[in-house]
């Protein structure tokens, strides 16, 4: 919403300087930026998941659980979308719904991590030792 | 201390970093554990950057509301046997899933607190993209439960089927868009939780005619969908961190969705349709049953071990279900004092999540040397002396290499038969998940041990000291 009023304004005096249509075309064009966050988040999207790719691709079969354990625990992360909500001071069914998730969030940050770490001491322990 | 929403940006941004570390590091073996300390750390800064944001004001509220939920998850993490991981992970998923459906919740009663418009009044990209991302949590929500059901043994393992399920299935789908439309004309909370609901019953309809051989193609789907939810969560929420971090686990799932779907040689599609064994399987077993099998104790097992110069084991869920990793262990050290060399064989489906079986012979310390994936000792079978199965059984299927009518046809297994003996540890002569029965019962080369792994290892050991 606060996007498009800031390109009206702009773009008004714009119109009210006394310069050619061209410069006033290259002018909106310059202030494209005001784009739908829609595009910028697709864009950071589409570019993460070839980072995933690229990154999960080569992964050793025996590190499969462990990496499955610690993508759930990251995924988490939407953690920051409930701590907004239960932010407020003023009681309501947002805050409500969003303290549900931060503690459901919590479960799941703390146990995926925790259970990654038991399974890599497993994995660390018996390269020293071996029998 | 209030920070401004540039600089919770940039830190949302080393957090996001953090997390494309944490994955790259848990992709090796020496790696691994700077990956998870990357993880912690970009989670702890996210967390950290979000509370000091402006407009977080209830502080007692939300650091009561982490430390229950960390307690929880820290005492469930710790006192979980680690036989009983695939369940935990997918209970930990249902989490995600249903966290995503109370803050687009949230988001869609408060849109203000994000910025996303006034109640009643909110753009219609971002209502779409709010019951995207509130749909794909539903349905990972009550998925993940039935997973969970099944793993646990609540649900049958068995694939339930009924006539016209995908017709419901696509019926549902579509109603979802209709509502999705009737959302963006109204605004009505109605139809915002009635999408909720819908989804939610999808989510249970699309697993449970899953059985549970197909178990790690769907922990990782669901994995994988874990990660579109906190994605959608972004969009709604216009978080680029949300998006980064969803997309990378989305992606991370899909792929180990991927590798899972290429071990039993199925596409992902007919995994996801579900149905697979059941009635087809047990008409065929009948066929065998004029056929021989030999069926020894553990004497004999102890006996043929003893004088084996080299054994490679192949573990499976069976293994995991009685315990026995531990019992298997010792008895590979008492075979290796006696001269044996002993391997491990694992292979990319066996047992119920992606690398359970590593992660269960790692428990029992087992040399991580002498674990091998199929591909790497696959040809090294016809030079062994025994191959001891140990709760496996449609992975070592000869039927999926020779009979093109066999539900695994094509699967990759692991050749058993090629070795000297093949002793074949199993509760009884029944046929595995897949419901497929298995002609290596039957094979001249064949032993059956016939009874509880765990039971029959500590039998082996106890002959072997004799």
């Amino acid at each position: 919403m606060e996007q498009t009023t800031d390109t009206i304004v702009t773009t008004t005096t714009v119109i009210d300087n006394p310069l050619d249509a061209t410069s006033m075309m290259i002018e909106t064009a310059t202030l494209m930026p005001a784009l739908p966050f829609f595009v910028t988040g697709l864009t950071v999207f589409v570019l993460a998941c070839f980072v995933g790719y690229y990154v999960v691709w080569r992964v050793t079969p025996a590190l499969h659980s462990p990496l499955m354990a610690v993508t759930n625990a990251i995924s988490s992360v939407i953690i920051v979308g409930a701590l907004i909500a239960a932010g407020p001071a003023m009681m309501g069914v947002s805050k409500l719904m969003g303290f549900a998730a931060v503690v459901l969030a919590s479960v799941n940050i703390f146990g995926g991590f925790i259970v990654t770490q038991r399974m890599l001491a497993m994995f660390a322990k018996k390269k020293k030792p071996s029998a | 201390m209030i920070i401004s929403p540039t600089i919770a940006a940039l830190a949302y941004l080393v957090s996001a970093v953090c997390c494309i570390m944490s994955l790259r590091g848990l992709s090796g073996p020496n790696t691994a554990k700077g990956g998870l300390y990357y993880g912690v750390f970009g989670m702890g800064l996210a967390i950290v950057t979000t509370l000091l944001l402006p407009g977080i004001e209830s502080y007692g509220l939300i650091i009561g509301g982490i430390a229950l939920g960390g307690a929880i998850g820290a005492v469930i993490a710790k006192k979980i046997a680690m036989t009983a991981l695939p369940q935990l992970v997918a209970a930990f998923h249902s989490l995600v899933g249903l966290a995503a459906v109370f803050i687009a919740g949230a988001a869609f009663h408060n849109p203000a607190a994000y910025g996303i418009g006034e109640p009643g009044a909110i753009a219609i990209g971002s209502l779409i993209e709010m019951t995207l991302g509130v749909a794909i949590g539903a349905i990972t929500f009550t998925g993940s439960i039935i997973a969970f059901g099944k793993l646990q043994g609540f649900i049958t393992g068995k694939p339930l089927v009924f006539k016209g399920q995908h017709l419901v299935n696509a019926v549902i789908a579509l109603s979802l868009i209709g509502l999705v439309v009737f959302l963006c004309l109204t605004e009505s909370v109605t139809i915002f939780w009635m999408i909720v609901g819908l989804s939610l019953l999808l989510g249970i309809l699309i697993i449970l005619p899953i059985g549970g051989a197909d178990m790690p193609v769907i922990v990782s789907m669901l994995n994988s969908y874990s990660g579109w939810a906190a994605a959608g969560i972004g969009f709604t929420l216009q978080n680029t961190l949300l998006i980064i971090v969803g997309a990378l686990v989305g992606a991370s799932g899909a792929i180990l969705s991927y590798i899972m779907c290429k071990g039993m040689n199925r596409s992902f599609l007919s995994v996801v349709l579900g149905g697979f064994g059941g009635e087809a399987g047990a008409a065929a077993a009948a066929s065998h049953g004029d056929k021989q099998v030999k069926i020894g104790s553990a004497d004999d097992a102890a006996f043929i071990l003893k004088n084996a110069s080299s054994v490679v084991i192949v573990p499976g869920y069976g293994m995991a279900v009685a315990q026995a990793q531990h019992a298997l262990r010792e008895m590979a050290d008492v075979l290796k004092r006696e001269g044996v060399k002993v391997r491990y064989a694992i292979h990319p489906v066996a047992g119920r999540m992606p690398g359970h079986m590593n992660v269960l012979l790692a428990e029992a310390n087992v040399p991580y040397d002498d674990v091998l994936e199929l591909e790497d000792i696959n040809r090294d079978f016809s030079q062994t002396d025994v191959a001891f199965v140990i709760g496996a059984n449609d992975i070592t299927n000869p039927a999926a290499k020779k009979d093109p009518a066999s539900p695994i046809y094509g699967m990759p297994i692991l050749d058993v038969e090629s070795a000297g003996t093949v002793l074949f540890v199993k509760r009884s002569l029944g046929s595995g998940y897949a419901g497929i029965d298995n002609e290596l019962f039957f094979y001249d080369n064949t032993m059956m041990l016939l009874g509880d792994a765990k039971q029959m290892c500590e039998g082996v050991i106890k002959a072997l000291d004799h």
